[in-house]
């Protein structure tokens, strides 16, 4: 019995894609919606993993997080617009290459960002909540108006490169591109990321970090460096998810990172505060449900998602998989 | 009598209370001693903000909790008498409905998240109100046929409060006894009443206990309080409060649109002036309130005119646009978190 409830939250993807089968009817469409909701809850899962892993080790919850989405995505946009020789190219690999190049910029560019917010803006406030909440929101308005002040107050719109635009057709259901490349990306960096945690010495020490910082700190373990490294690592996973998110709206916004952040906070809930494996389901179950709901009901879309959470949390109070500093 | 108005919650500081008289005194007087409309439509904002802030304060200072769904509730009363205008013809009863039914719905809206989510850490109610509000603000904006969508709701209010009234022939030191400046005392006397009321709340046996819970919930729950029902209680003062402060701005503006009372913008606008004004004092929430309104409505004029001055130069005219200047409050706003985690009624209760 004990098993089966921690093996339940498993579950919960595969029987909302079922009950979403039913409901849709058409299998095609399904099929349609289903890729982009697993898309999109993987877009999530990256940008919400660095904060979950960030509140785990360090109790520390960044609502500042939204800024680095936004920042990534317009050192995204701006490197693609450089290399446009390359994007304009029908070739694949020169596309790819040059995606992959602004991946890399805007995660060092987020990352450095990272390093700096945690220094100057979060390191005072350590163990204050309200201060915490407060701090990192002025830090994200003091971010959205710099990035007005650098990219110009206008929404910009990129169009993918060629080899990322259109679907594939299997049977009946057009699958975009864009989206498989997208739960690609998703799905290894969770596969690195629990390879990470689970079978390197790092994984090892943030673990126990989650469980016990001051029992780390005892053994010899400079936890301060620990939790800055994982803070730079969630700022620049916030980046990548940024550029990714933006590739899939094509337009961006200096706002763009505090929208998805209501989604990102959902998703952080219903997994449970911490909780990486948790974060995964979460995202998978918002992104699954928004697409449904969206083809469905679409003006109740984003409510679908708040009626999710108030659902999983009158089941388990402290999310699907509680981290034991989440009281 | 003025002890029992204030609720023994005197300023303590002899600037402080100069400075409250002249706010006070010049928000009686506004229409007598700053003719013109932007002057009038100023003062009332300030009025009205003074209460919102003031709720918000009930919840962030006093209580220690850190909500994002304060205008949701703010919008909650604006739309609740915004449609009952509507519906019902533009009567004192309409808004007298539309009040009741407005702060009936954000009341059991605050009870329903309180209990969810006050029970687990403050960081965790953090994020689930800045989730339902924004849920709520894009849940408005789609359901067009009822709240107007983005464009809002324009309705008519009761004759009596409309510039086309005239309650005498007679001048008052030159200004027209309208229904302008009766609306501009309505807003004025209920933003008092209420503003004493939530002083009467925060130094009551009640208020006291509130403090103790922000202080030290552990110790709270020994000494035998319900720290969650006090917490829940609180929640759901402030709420109802912030409906009545958007149920006046409603009356005042004669319109309701998301721009108005629901956006995120609002939202830290509050949280500004909370944490600029000082948390944990009401009277922070009159200095906060007046002055950032009066830097709304003024300070930005003066910034394009810096914008134009420094033309020609690399970067600084974009750092001094006057669409930057939330640039510049949200730097004070960390440097006050910091440094004056009091604000400025915190600092001049200090020099005393």
């Amino acid at each position: 019995m004990e098993r089966l409830g921690k093996a339940a939250p498993l579950l919960l993807a595969p029987v909302l894609a079922l009950v979403g089968l039913v409901a849709v009817g058409d299998p095609s469409v399904w099929l349609t919606l289903t890729v982009a909701g697993l898309a999109m809850g993987l877009m999530i899962f990256i940008m919400a993993s660095g904060l979950t892993v960030v509140f785990g080790l360090m109790d520390v919850i960044n609502f500042g997080h939204g800024a680095f989405v936004s920042v990534g995505a317009f050192v995204g946009f701006t490197v693609l617009a450089w290399l446009s020789g390359w994007t304009q190219n029908p070739a694949v690999v020169l596309n790819l290459a040059a995606v992959f190049l602004a991946i890399l910029a805007s995660m060092a560019v987020t990352g450095a960002l990272g390093l700096a917010f945690e220094r100057v803006i979060v390191k005072p406030v350590y163990g204050h909540h309200l201060k915490q909440i407060l701090v990192t929101m002025g830090g994200l308005i003091v971010a959205q108006q710099l990035i007005h002040v650098v990219w110009g107050p206008d929404a910009i719109h990129v169009a993918r490169p060629p080899s990322l635009q259109g679907s594939f057709i299997i049977g009946e259901a057009a699958i975009e591109k864009y989206r498989m490349l997208a739960v690609a990306i998703g799905l290894v960096l969770f596969v690195a990321m629990r390879h990470v945690l689970r079978a390197t010495k790092l994984g090892l020490l943030v673990r126990a970090g989650v469980e016990n910082g001051e029992m780390v700190e005892a053994l010899g373990y400079r936890i301060n460096r620990l939790f800055l490294l994982v803070f730079m690592a969630g700022s620049a996973l916030a980046g990548l998810g940024g550029i990714m998110w933006g590739l899939y709206q094509e337009t961006i916004t200096a706002h763009m990172g505090s929208e998805i952040m209501v989604l990102v906070f959902v998703v952080v809930i219903i997994g449970g505060l911490g909780s990486i494996e948790g974060c995964f389901i979460g995202a998978l179950l918002v992104g699954l449900l928004s697409n449904y709901m969206a083809f469905m009901a679409p003006k109740v879309a984003l409510v679908s998602t708040i009626a999710l959470m108030v659902g999983v949390l009158m089941w388990r109070p402290q999310g699907l998989y509680p981290v034991v500093k989440a009281k | 009598m003025i002890d029992t108005l204030l609720s023994g919650d005197r300023p303590h500081s002899r600037p402080l209370a100069l400075l409250l008289i002249a706010i006070g005194l010049c928000l009686a007087f506004a229409p007598f001693l700053f003719p013109g409309t932007k002057p009038l439509d100023t003062a009332a904002r300030i009025c009205i903000f003074i209460v919102l802030v003031a709720s918000y304060d009930l919840l962030l200072g006093y209580t220690g909790i850190v909500s994002f769904a304060h205008t949701m509730f703010f919008g909650i009363g604006a739309y609740g008498v915004a449609l009952a205008l509507g519906s019902l013809g533009a009567s004192f009863l309409a808004i007298l409905v539309g009040v009741l039914a407005g702060t009936a719905v954000s009341c059991a809206l605050a009870l329903a998240i309180g209990l969810f989510s006050l029970r687990v850490k403050a960081i965790f109610f953090a994020m689930v109100t800045l989730a339902v509000a924004s849920a709520f603000a894009v849940l408005v904006s789609q359901l067009s046929s009822i709240t107007g969508g983005e464009d809002g709701l324009t309705y008519r209010i009761p004759r009596e409060l409309t510039p086309a009234f005239r309650l005498t022939d007679m001048r008052l030191f030159d200004v027209r006894i309208d229904g302008r400046l009766l609306a501009y005392y309505l807003v004025f006397f209920s933003a008092l009443v209420l503003f004493l009321i939530m002083l009467r709340i925060v130094n009551s046996p009640f208020g006291t206990t509130l403090k103790a819970v922000r202080d030290n919930a552990f110790r709270a729950e020994a000494i035998g309080y319900r720290v969650v029902l006090y917490r829940t209680t609180a929640t759901v003062l402030s709420a109802a409060m912030a409906s009545l402060a958007g149920a006046l701005l409603a009356i005042w503006i004669r319109y309701t649109g998301p721009a108005t009372t629901l956006s995120m913008e609002i939202m830290i606008d509050i949280l500004l002036m909370v944490v600029i004004g000082g948390m944990g004092t009401m009277y922070g929430a009159v200095i906060g309130a007046s002055l950032f309104i009066l830097a709304q409505t003024y300070l930005q004029s003066l910034m394009a005119s810096a914008e134009a001055a420094t033309r020609g130069m690399p970067l600084l005219p974009d750092l001094v646009a006057p669409e930057r200047w939330l640039l510049w409050l949200g730097t004070l706003f960390i440097l006050s978190v910091y440094f004056f985690p009091d604000g400025i009624v915190g600092r001049l209760r200090n020099r005393g």
